[in-house]
């Protein structure tokens, strides 16, 4: 879980004031300041030597074969063609497309229903819905994994929920289970966010002003064109950033797994990032491990770019995934 | 606008129903770390936990991490967002470009050669191999946060501490961050829900010394290993991992979210 908030250049606005244009406060806003380094260069010099060293030397070594102890040697793009080649790593991508499905477009699918569903009515309860929902957001991987490994176990309270309605020869072990094991790792991922996208989407739905929802009854809209000429559009920006906060954590997702199924049974819960660990730190193919690692970031980027560009704000001009901005959504539903 | 009554009903029902799937694993396990050897409701499984997963230790581990984590990270972040959004930064627009990336960067990246790194400064399986990374991986969002913060910050506000005279570090000090309170609270409590939750770097970098691993570790290799003998022991000791989130969160819940959710979409 993390954010995204860009603000706005306020710094070089001008100020509505007025008073004082000429005084040394805003030429000191306006020209390039050295000094304003040595208010950086501690943040900086941490992220450089932990995060941006790190990986330029992940770029370089996935052009090695290098087993860590060995002089490395050179192989050109061999790492890469390996990722897209090799069996087992082609069916670690397909798995995360899968979680995509039960990380991403579940939770907010689901987030947008209730949110469609509350934008019109007056929700009562909504400060403990909303620290409710968010409960899953703040528990560490590891204890969702042994909360989750006792409901799916096989005497597990899942499975007594099967049998006591009658549904008995449903039951397994779902998470040793070779069909069922991906699928529930899904569920797992699309509880841990459906309470995200649902808080962010309620935040939105609060902002909308509510006469715009009275002046689309009066026109005689319905529920499913309200949501879409009114509460869809609304909610672009917060269902971008649920978007990629859902689609980087389905994307880079290890905790979880390890701590459930250890990519089993068999290879069938294995994602790239399994592969990454187990590359470089059990069988010591640190090249072949730091071209999947560049190759998985390299997809969370494009996906972020993608989620933004196509769910960006464009003045209200009709173009993008969502064709409308909000604010002027009413005049949409004028008979 | 009069709407059905019954269309209320539904949705709250709805809101229910969700939010009770929400807490109802968390709530499982809860119950089932009550559960006595002999059927009754007891605290056995805790002393069990307590003792043989070592997770006194593993808190204390995790509680020493964190606070630093946030501390430190909190201090450069308000440094660097204070002259992002207040000053001129030479190269400006690259470093919120780099900090922008480190934000959705997935630390499979990194780890590797982190690894190396800190295995050659003899820090691996230290306190310093968890501190060290996992502040540098908290700069970009406490950066990003505070200049938003300090951007909002009214012009007219720095303008007076100017012409009274006081140095851009005075202005950041007397004036700034007197204010500052909500933001640095929210920052301050998110870094420590992602730090004390933080799992793949601790199972990289500090594998085989048991005296520095943080809790969601210590979890890990207890639930790994007791897993099929006692299902009650290993609840608790998932309660006892999440028990100071959720304290934290109980009181901070409401600045969290909020913070969270407009700080996002701004």
């Amino acid at each position: 879980m993390s954010t995204v908030a860009p603000a706005r250049e306020r710094d070089t606005a001008p100020t509505p004031t007025g008073i004082r244009r000429s005084s040394r406060p805003r030429r000191h806003l306006t020209s390039l300041s050295w000094s304003s380094l040595l208010y950086v260069a501690p943040a900086l010099a941490f992220f450089a030597v932990f995060v941006v060293y790190p990986i330029g030397i992940s770029v370089w070594y996935s052009f090695y074969a290098y087993d860590g102890l060995t002089e490395g040697t050179p192989v050109g793009l061999d790492n890469y063609t390996a990722v897209f080649t090799d069996p087992d790593l082609r069916a670690a991508l397909l798995h995360s497309l899968v979680l995509l499905f039960f990380y991403a477009a579940l939770p907010v699918a689901v987030g947008l229903l209730l949110a469609g569903a509350m934008s019109r009515i007056r929700v009562y309860g909504l400060t403990l819905f909303r620290a409710l929902l968010f409960v899953p957001q703040i528990l560490s991987s590891v204890v969702v994994a042994v909360a989750w490994r006792n409901l799916l176990a096989e005497d597990g309270p899942v499975n007594a929920l099967l049998r006591s309605v009658g549904l008995g020869r449903f039951t397994t072990s779902w998470l040793g289970n070779f069909d069922t094991a991906l699928p529930s790792i899904g569920v797992v991922g699309t509880w841990v966010e459906y309470g995200l996208c649902m808080v962010l989407f309620l935040s939105g739905i609060v902002a909308i002003d509510r006469s715009t929802y009275e002046a689309a009854r009066l026109d005689g809209a319905g529920a499913v064109r309200e949501f879409f000429s009114i509460t869809l559009p609304a909610l672009r920006p917060q269902i971008s950033i649920a978007l990629i906060l859902t689609v980087t954590f389905a994307l880079r997702n290890f905790d979880l797994i390890w701590n459930t199924t250890r990519g089993g049974p068999g290879t069938s819960t294995t994602v790239p990032s399994l592969y990454v660990y187990q590359d470089a730190f059990q069988n010591r193919m640190l090249g072949r491990a730091s071209a999947l690692a560049i190759v998985l970031t390299v997809v969370i980027l494009a996906v972020v770019v993608a989620v933004q560009l196509l769910l960006r704000e464009r003045d209200g001009r009709g173009r993008g995934l969502l064709r409308r901005g909000p604010v002027r959504p009413a005049r949409k539903v004028q008979p | 606008m009069r709407i059905a009554r019954t269309e209320s009903v539904t949705t709250h029902a709805l809101l229910v129903l969700a939010s009770v799937v929400a807490v109802f694993p968390l709530v499982s396990i809860v119950v089932s770390s009550f559960d006595g050897s002999s059927g009754g409701l007891s605290l056995d499984s805790y002393s069990t936990a307590w003792t043989q997963g070592r997770f006194g230790s593993a808190l204390l581990s995790s509680a020493l991490v964190s606070v630093t984590v946030v501390v430190v990270t909190v201090l450069l972040a308000s440094l660097a967002g204070y002259a992002l959004a207040t000053m001129r930064v030479p190269g400006g627009k690259v470093i919120l470009g780099l900090l922008l990336l480190g934000l959705v960067l997935p630390y499979e990246v990194t780890v590797l050669p982190l690894y190396e790194l800190l295995a050659g400064w003899n820090l691996i399986d230290t306190y310093w191999a968890l501190i060290l990374p996992q502040i540098a991986l908290s700069v970009p969002l406490g950066v990003l946060w505070m200049r938003t913060f300090f951007a909002s910050v009214p012009q007219e506000l720095l303008e007076a501490a100017r012409i009274d005279g006081t140095s851009r570090f005075q202005t950041l000090r007397l004036v700034v961050l007197p204010i500052a309170g909500p933001a640095l609270t929210t920052l301050g409590t998110v870094l420590f829900l992602f730090t004390w939750n933080e799992f793949l770097l601790a199972l990289i970098l500090v594998p085989d010394n048991a005296a520095v691993q943080t809790v969601p570790l210590a979890l890990s290799f207890f639930s790994g290993a007791a897993r099929s003998s006692d299902p009650a022991v290993t609840a608790a000791a998932a309660v006892l991992v999440a028990l100071p989130v959720l304290l934290a969160y109980t009181v901070l819940q409401r600045r969290l979210i909020s913070g969270l959710t407009e700080g996002a979409v701004k």
